[in-house]
Formats: C-alpha cells, sequence, structure tokens
C-alpha cells in the first residue's frame, strides 16, 4: 500500500473529472500551478518513493467506474442536494489544491456528513487516495479504512467496497504541515457527532491536543447542550475544563483546575504542569500545584494496581504450573521433573484440537481442558505404574528416573511434531484488554488466566477434601499402613493421586498455551518455579502452593519496575534461598508423625 | 598410607591403572607417532578426551557429597562455572592488545560496552597465581557461605537439592546479564594463550590433557584418604541415620559443611581445567540441566563408589559423544532411557555390577536413603 506520511506523494494535474464545470477547471488549472510552486520540493521525492511502492502491486487491476453518472447528473443545476454537495467537497478535497483542500476540509466539517469525519481522519493518516484522472476516467477517491474494519478499501464518497482493494496508481492525497494542524481539529471536530460514544469521546480527546480555540469551545459548548451519554458528557467537560485554562479570569481557571483533579489524562496531567509553572496568578499556580499532586496520587494508586494484577497473573501461572506438583510432590513425596512435560502435553493437546477444529477456536478451547486433563492424567498414571511405583522412598532416585522420561517425552514431541514452537490462536473473546483508565489496562487473557488458576484451585481443593479419593489419598499419605489395614488400595490410590497431579499439569498446559509459545522446551522454563513454589509454600499444603505462588509473583513483580525482570527473578531465587533457611519446611509445615516421613 | 588408601579398592586400581595408561598412551600417541598410524591419538581426540576428565573429576566431587555424605546437590554446575568463569578471565587478560578492538587492557565486549577501566573485579586477573588461587577460593567460599547457612538451618534431602538449583539458576540468570561484566551471553572466548603458551597448539592441549588426569588422579587419592579416614566413617554414619550421629555427639553440620566446601573446590577446579581445553565458558554451564546431567553421572557410574563416578562421567559423555554424531535424534531417548533403567534396574550403578561381581563374599554396605 503506498503510505504516504503526509508527504506529497499524487500530483495534483490538470485533469479534471468531468463533473467539474469549465470555470472551475480554469481556475483550477491556475491555482494547481501555484500548489506546484509550493509543493515542489516535496513532489519529487514523493512520487518517486510513491512510485516505487506502488510497482510491486498486481498493475492489471481494471478501475472500476464509479459514479459517473451520478456526478455528470449535478452538472446541470448544482442542485443543493446535500449528498451532490458533499460529493463535491470531497473530490475538491482530494484533487484541489491546497487551498482549496482547507477551505473544503472546513466545509466538510460545517456540513456535518456523517461520512466526514471519517474522510477527514484518513486524509490526515494518508488512508485517502487517488488516482491519476485522465478525461475518460475521472479521478477515482478511494478511502482505505482504519482501525475500525482494517483491510477495506471504500469509494470515499458513497463507501461502496472496492473488491479489488487499492487500484494501482494510486496516491496517498498529499498534505502539508499546517494543513495536518488544522486537520487534526477539524477531524476531531466531524467526528464530535459521531454515532459511536467511544468516536465522540476519543474527538473529545483529541481536541484536548488540539488548539482548542474558541471554534472548539463553541463547539464542545454546543454539543453539551445535546449530549446524553454520561462518559462523552464527562470527557467533553474536561476538554473545555483543559480550554478554560486559558480563560483570562483566574476564577475560572480555579473551576477549571478543580474539574480537572479527576482525570488521568496525559494531556491533562501536562498542560496542568504548565499552569502551575507559568500561571500570571499565584493562587491559580498553587492550586495547579495541588491539583497535579492529586493526580500524582490517583496515578500511583492505578499503577500499584497494575503491579498487584500482574503480580497477581504471574502468580496465576505459577499457581497452574505448580499444583500438580504439589500433588505430585508435595502430596506424595515423588520429584517429579517430568513435570514440566506434562505441562508440555496438555498445551499439546490444546494445539491438536485447533489445528483439528481450525473454525472453531473456543470450542476447541473449551474441549481442550478435559482431554488434555485426560491424557496427561494417563500418561501420568502410566508413569507411576510403569516406573515410579517401583522408587518409592527414594525421592532421589525418583528424580533421576524423571528426569530421563521428562528427556524422552520431549524428543518425542519433537520427533512425532516438529522441534519448532507451534502457534495456538486464541478465541477473540480471549484477546484484546480491558481499558479501566487512561492509565490502567488489564489484558484479558491473563484475567481469565487468573480466574481459572482459582477454579483449578477450588476444583482440586473440593477433591481433596470432599471426596472419597481425597480421603484416601490423604490417608495413604500421612499414614500409608495404616491406610492399608483399614482396606485402601494404597497402590491404587498412588495411581489415582499421580493421575491427578499430572491431569492438573496438563489442564494447566491449557491456559498456559493461550500466553506463551507451545514448543518441546516449554517444560523446563516451568519446572524450576515450580519446584520453588512448592518448597516456599510448604510441601504437602496446597495452600501452601496457593500463597507461594501468588506471593512470589506479586514480589517478583513489584521489583520489576526498579530492578528489572531478570534482577527482580535473582532476587526472588536469592530470597526462597534464605527463606528455607528460616523456615526449612516451608510457609506452611506439615505437623506431626506424617511430617517426618 | 598409600597402601591404607589403595587397598580393598580393586575397582578404584583398576580404574586407576587405567588412567595412568591414557595419560602416559595418549602424548605419546598425538606428539610421536605419525598421523598415519594406527594407534596415532588426534588431536581432537585429546582434546575430547581431556574433556572427560574434567567432567569425571566433577562428577567425582559430586559423588563425595551424595555418596557418602548424603547431600544432593542439583547446582554443583555453579561451582564448576565459577571455576571455569575465573579461569576465563584470566585467559582473557591474557589476550591482551590481541582482541578485535585492540585494547591494550580492556577485553572486546568491554570496549563493545563502553567500559572505561577494568572493574575491579577483575583486577589480579593477568597473574597466574592469583587465578589459580580464585579457582578454589570462589567457589569455596561461596560453598561455605550457602552450605553454612543451608547446613545450619539443618535444610537437608530435598529441599537442599531444591535450593541449589536455585542457586545454579540465579546464578545463570545473572551471568546472562551483560551488565554483570563477564561477557553476558557470550561468555568468554578467543583465548590465545596460557602461561605464553599458544592455547590451540597440540603440545599445549596435550599438557592440559595430562594436567587434567593428574588432577584426576590426585582428586581420587584425596577422596579416597577423605573417605577412609575417621572422618569418612563419620560422614557414612550421617548419610545413614543423621539424627543418631547428631545424639552420638558429633557435629553433623561441621563435617557436611568442609565437605561441601571441599567438592565444591574440587568442581571448581574441574571447570578451570575444562574451559581452556573448550576454549570458551558462557553462562549454559550454569543451566540447572547441565548440573542434573551431572548427577546423572554419578548414579549411572555408581553413587556411593568413587570410581564408579568417573566411569559414570565417562560412559555417558561418551555414549553422548556417539550418539550425537551418529544419531542425534535418538540420543535423548537413549539418554532418557538409560536412566529410566538404571535408576530401576542398578541403583548402584555400573559400578554395582562389578562390586556384585568381585565381591559376592562381602556384605553390602547398607544403603539407606534420605
Amino acid at each position: 500500500m503506498p503510505e504516504s506520511h503526509g508527504r506529497v506523494a499524487a500530483c495534483p494535474g490538470p485533469e479534471l473529472p468531468l463533473s467539474m464545470g469549465l470555470s472551475v477547471m480554469m481556475k483550477r488549472l491556475l491555482e494547481s500551478l501555484s500548489a506546484w510552486v509550493m509543493l515542489g520540493a516535496f513532489i519529487v521525492p514523493g512520487v518517486l518513493w510513491a512510485e516505487s511502492s506502488v510497482e510491486e502491486e498486481p498493475s492489471d487491476m481494471a478501475l472500476p467506474l464509479v459514479d459517473i453518472q451520478d456526478m455528470s447528473a449535478e452538472i446541470e443545476p448544482p442542485a443543493p442536494d446535500p449528498e451532490a454537495v458533499f460529493a463535491e467537497q470531497v473530490d475538491r478535497l482530494a484533487t484541489g489544491n491546497l487551498r482549496e483542500r482547507r477551505e473544503m476540509a472546513e466545509a466538510l466539517v460545517e456540513g456535518g456528513h456523517p461520512r466526514a469525519g471519517m474522510i477527514l481522519n484518513a486524509l490526515l493518516e494518508g488512508r485517502l487516495l487517488t488516482t491519476w484522472s485522465t478525461p475518460e476516467t475521472p479521478a477515482l477517491i478511494i478511502l482505505q479504512r482504519g482501525e475500525d474494519a482494517p483491510g477495506r478499501v471504500e469509494q470515499a464518497v458513497t463507501g461502496e467496497v472496492l473488491a479489488d482493494g487499492v487500484p494501482s496508481g494510486a496516491r496517498a492525497v498529499p498534505i502539508n504541515n499546517p494543513m495536518r494542524n488544522l486537520l487534526r481539529d477539524l477531524a476531531a471536530m466531524a467526528d464530535m457527532n459521531h454515532a459511536l460514544p467511544q468516536r465522540r469521546i476519543l474527538a473529545s480527546e483529541r481536541l484536548m491536543r488540539g488548539s482548542l480555540g474558541p471554534e472548539q469551545m463553541a463547539l464542545i459548548e454546543s454539543r453539551l447542550l445535546v449530549e446524553e451519554h454520561p462518559r462523552v458528557i464527562d470527557a467533553l467537560e474536561i476538554t473545555q475544563a483543559v480550554g478554560l485554562l486559558r480563560h483570562e479570569d483566574a476564577q475560572v481557571r480555579l473551576e477549571s483546575l478543580e474539574r480537572l483533579r479527576g482525570s488521568l489524562l496525559a494531556v491533562v496531567r501536562s498542560t496542568v504542569g504548565a499552569v502551575a509553572e507559568q500561571d500570571p496568578d499565584p493562587i491559580v499556580r498553587q492550586h495547579a500545584v495541588e491539583t497535579l499532586e492529586a493526580i500524582q496520587t490517583r496515578i500511583a494508586f492505578y499503577r500499584f494496581t497494575e503491579n498487584l494484577f500482574f503480580g497477581l497473573s504471574l502468580g496465576s501461572v505459577l499457581l497452574l504450573a505448580a499444583l500438580g506438583l504439589a500433588i505430585t510432590f508435595g502430596v506424595m513425596g515423588v520429584i517429579n521433573m517430568a513435570h514440566g512435560e506434562l505441562i508440555m502435553i496438555g498445551a499439546y493437546t490444546t494445539w491438536f484440537l485447533q489445528t483439528l477444529m481450525p473454525g472453531n477456536l473456543t470450542t476447541a478451547l473449551l474441549l481442550a481442558i478435559p482431554a488434555a486433563f485426560l491424557i496427561s492424567g494417563l500418561v501420568g498414571v502410566a508413569m507411576e505404574r510403569g516406573i515410579i511405583q517401583f522408587l518409592y522412598g527414594r525421592p532421589l532416585e525418583t528424580l533421576l528416573a524423571t528426569f530421563g522420561l521428562s528427556l524422552i517425552l520431549q524428543q518425542a514431541v519433537r520427533s512425532l511434531f516438529s522441534p519448532l514452537n507451534q502457534a495456538v490462536a486464541s478465541p477473540e473473546w480471549i484477546s484484546g484488554s480491558l481499558a479501566v483508565n487512561p492509565v490502567l489496562s488489564l489484558t484479558w487473557n491473563r484475567i481469565y488466566i487468573l480466574i481459572f488458576a482459582l477454579l483449578v484451585f477450588l476444583a482440586l481443593l473440593l477433591i481433596l477434601k470432599r471426596t472419597t479419593l481425597g480421603l484416601k489419598v490423604r490417608a495413604v499419605s500421612q499414614n500409608r499402613a495404616m491406610a492399608r489395614s483399614l482396606g485402601v488400595r494404597a497402590s491404587w490410590v498412588d495411581a489415582m493421586t499421580f493421575g491427578l497431579g499430572a491431569g492438573i499439569a496438563g489442564v494447566a498446559g491449557v491456559a498456559l498455551a493461550q500466553l506463551t509459545n507451545v514448543g518441546p522446551n516449554m517444560g523446563q522454563s516451568y519446572i524450576v518455579d515450580s519446584f520453588m513454589v512448592v518448597v516456599f509454600g510448604g510441601v504437602g499444603n496446597i495452600w501452601g502452593t496457593f500463597v507461594g505462588a501468588l506471593g512470589l509473583g506479586v514480589m517478583t513483580k513489584f521489583m520489576e519496575p526498579f530492578a528489572g525482570a531478570v534482577l527482580a527473578k535473582i532476587f526472588v531465587l536469592i530470597f526462597i534461598i534464605l527463606f528455607i533457611q528460616y523456615r526449612p519446611r516451608g510457609l506452611f509445615p506439615q505437623k506431626g508423625r506424617s511430617a517426618e516421613a | 598410607m598409600l597402601t591404607r588408601l589403595l587397598l580393598s579398592d580393586r575397582g578404584g586400581l583398576i580404574i586407576l591403572a587405567l588412567l595412568t595408561a591414557l595419560i602416559i598412551y595418549v602424548p605419546i600417541g598425538n606428539l610421536l607417532l605419525p598421523a598415519d598410524s594406527p594407534l596415532h591419538v588426534s588431536t581432537f581426540t585429546v582434546t575430547l578426551l581431556g574433556k572427560f576428565l574434567c567432567f569425571a573429576l566433577l562428577a567425582l566431587a559430586i559423588d563425595l557429597i551424595w555418596g557418602y555424605a548424603g547431600i544432593l546437590s542439583l547446582g554443583h554446575g555453579a561451582f564448576f562455572g565459577l571455576g571455569g568463569y575465573v579461569m576465563g578471565m584470566y585467559l582473557t587478560r591474557q589476550i591482551g592488545d590481541r582482541g578485535v578492538y585492540g585494547h591494550p587492557e580492556l577485553p572486546d565486549f568491554m570496549v563493545f560496552m563502553n567500559y572505561d577501566s577494568l572493574p575491579w573485579y577483575w583486577q589480579g586477573f593477568d597473574q597466574f597465581w592469583f587465578a589459580l588461587l580464585m579457582v578454589m577460593l570462589v567457589p569455596g567460599l561461596l560453598a561455605l557461605v550457602f552450605g553454612w547457612m543451608a547446613f545450619r538451618s539443618r535444610v537437608s534431602g530435598v529441599y537442599f537439592a531444591i535450593i541449589t538449583q536455585a542457586l545454579v539458576f540465579a546464578l545463570m540468570l545473572a551471568f546472562f546479564r551483560n551488565e554483570m561484566g563477564f561477557g553476558g551471553n557470550n561468555g568468554l572466548t578467543d583465548f590465545k594463550d596460557i602461561l605464553g603458551f599458544d592455547i590451540t597448539a597440540r603440545q599445549t592441549r596435550v599438557t592440559l590433557f595430562v594436567i587434567s588426569g593428574v588432577c584426576l588422579i590426585g582428586a581420587y587419592l584425596m577422596c579416597r584418604f577423605i573417605i577412609t579416614s575417621r572422618f569418612g566413617r563419620v560422614l557414612v554414619a550421617i548419610r545413614d541415620a543423621e539424627s543418631r550421629t547428631r545424639f552420638a555427639g558429633y557435629q553433623v553440620e561441621s563435617y557436611k559443611l568442609w565437605l561441601f566446601v571441599f567438592s565444591a573446590m574440587l568442581a571448581g577446579i574441574a571447570g578451570a581445567l575444562y574451559v581452556p581445553q573448550v576454549g570458551i565458558i558462557n553462562p549454559g554451564e550454569f543451566s540447572p540441566i547441565a548440573s542434573i546431567e551431572a548427577v546423572l553421572w554419578v548414579a549411572v557410574g555408581g553413587r556411593g563408589s568413587l570410581f564408579g563416578a568417573i566411569i559414570g562421567a565417562f560412559s555417558v559423555n561418551g555414549a553422548k559423544t556417539w550418539f550425537t554424531t551418529v544419531y542425534p535424534e535418538v540420543w535423548l531417548f537413549a539418554l532418557g532411557t538409560l536412566f529410566v533403567l538404571v535408576t530401576l534396574f542398578l541403583p548402584r550403578g555400573i559400578a554395582g555390577i562389578f562390586r556384585t561381581l568381585g565381591q559376592w563374599t562381602s556384605r553390602k554396605p547398607k544403603g539407606d536413603e534420605q
């Protein structure tokens, strides 16, 4: 796409659309000549640059002949049809000279056409394109939609979609710096009447960054009279207050400072900062300083909240990764070095289900949770029956054997699929973020994973405390001989417990696949952390794991801003080493006889 | 004294004899025999065997604490790596102005990172004796502080294993940071010479090989001395029944601590010998997996038998070299299966086979795990 960065990329040549009258044509010829002189410095490099980038596109597209009839119909009587006026304004905005463009931009805003804001924004961002016009084919004015509909190319005036995309030879309509400043205000003013409240809020915020002259203030005032949406009213009032900071009456300035206390926008901060230094009235300066402090306090609060959230989010990842280990290591005393690989199996299950049903990400993800639990759980039971059951009471040997298993599983995944990372897609409702206010926005995937981790934890807690299996698990882990003599099939319970831990690792893999890369090595990155969490929390106590995971997560994130990610992690590791000296059995040590086992 | 060390250690005697033969034969095979002779030993093989000797020394260090005092360290790579870095620092200083940037004093990566002068902790490493001292002091001190804290709080068994893993992981992260001043990700490399000898020359390689071999034999004898002494018998008592030994009046912590420090120094020496032979040291040596692998050499060779550690280091690394060149995909399968089988069927490792074959009359020492 030829994306001119506002530099001149198209040539406002003498060829004109048929819709223009002859007099206009003459006038234009003269004006375009002056435009040539004005822009001479830009044009040559701009055109060269635009051409070189255009040439890469397929050039055999036919130019759609649009609107010739419509436009020619308007030649005879200059009907006061607003659509026709709009069409002509857009046309002259795109093909006229600079002065004419400025006039047209203003006229567009005055006209209040619903597409006006969109077109001005596109012009500002270099997304408004024109083709060369010849007497046979008038210039086509094209609008590339921005973020609201990425990739959509349409006819600027009518909004008709051009299926072929951008025709070859289309260049961005050029603008220069004074024009850009004007456009910024104008585009915002045009958007002021946009149907979507978010766009109106955005427009209001853009006005705040603009000149905020009497014209804009008047517009805000008039919009405030009709506006009904509470958040838009809020935004407009703040913009108005920023504008009123320049009012000659000190009382008005003080009042608007008062109103700005609640705002967290960067522009508000910098404007209030400027007032605090430059205002002629010392009382106003004093108030501005206070307002700034109030704003800073609120920002500090939200930063804290953000850190807390990211800490809890990291903690939830650690919790998911460590919960399975809390069962296998904590309850059974098996050092399962293949735990990370069980997580990996869960993640690959997600990926595999997604490739099976590519159209339905949500179903695939929801199905992956039980599937991963079953697959990882079965692998776990197989591990327990095949190897680990012969090694009970010898934790260090178990460590070696499971490490060997982890190597086998890694290599198996590498040989079966690929040594490369696999891309796991997220359903739409997981991506994106929740913007609470300008300084605090939380990503949805982290929110969901936090909730998910808590649910998994609760489920595990219920299984252990409320089910027969949980009862037997606890009985066997506390006193194996006694449990057996009361009729518990200890070896069966062992297998089920290990399967449960492994299955939870698999479920963790489903969630982690939404956050990180899925590859044969992914398990290794969790294994050390998981052990730290379990040991920190206290072996044999899943509440300890819960507190340990969230605590370590929050601790890491609060250290990161001033220590950096790597140093924060090093500090956490050192903290754990020192903590173990102080409480060798973790935060919540097991008490009683079973602890000595 | 030598008789006490070597008597009733038939396996050790055989290994020592083999090592001595290797030390004598390899220089002759490499330097004196012509290249086309079937008995010629290529320089590549010399370096490879030299590497194995260093690994064997590391395995010996791990076996000493794990096999005889029940201290499982999953972080012995930390001491190995630190010894290696100390030697790497000496070798880096020896490059002098022959680096890419040609700075008379600063190593390339420091010039690249706009250092004005050498950081204080790099001072003195241009002296060989100082580096040699540090090779033992740095790992020893770390082990002293770490072990003092851990043993004093009676951190043992699995917990100790995991905090040593935390230690080595923290060191890896730290050395990956460029700001640490140890070359970050790339580590230290491009060494030119050691004590004035060209480091890539055949003669230097062979000399380093011989030194590694002699160190290994020396370390073996020292370890043997420790475990056959009264000290060693207390260690085995600690391994098998720590509380009982403590109640009998022994200061369990200081026994463990000094053994741990000694073992860390051995690992440091192994690292220091390893670096000039492979020509590079980077933070990868600190990866927790590398440390676990070293423990596995001991497990395969036979925990609780010193010569077993040497056998383990040689056989696992030999198999690794062979597999990774011939069947690279199969290597991890083979290694993994090996560990599973060894722990299941050979709890005393390869040395255990010899022991059951050779000493079926003698009573097996009863190994009681933590």
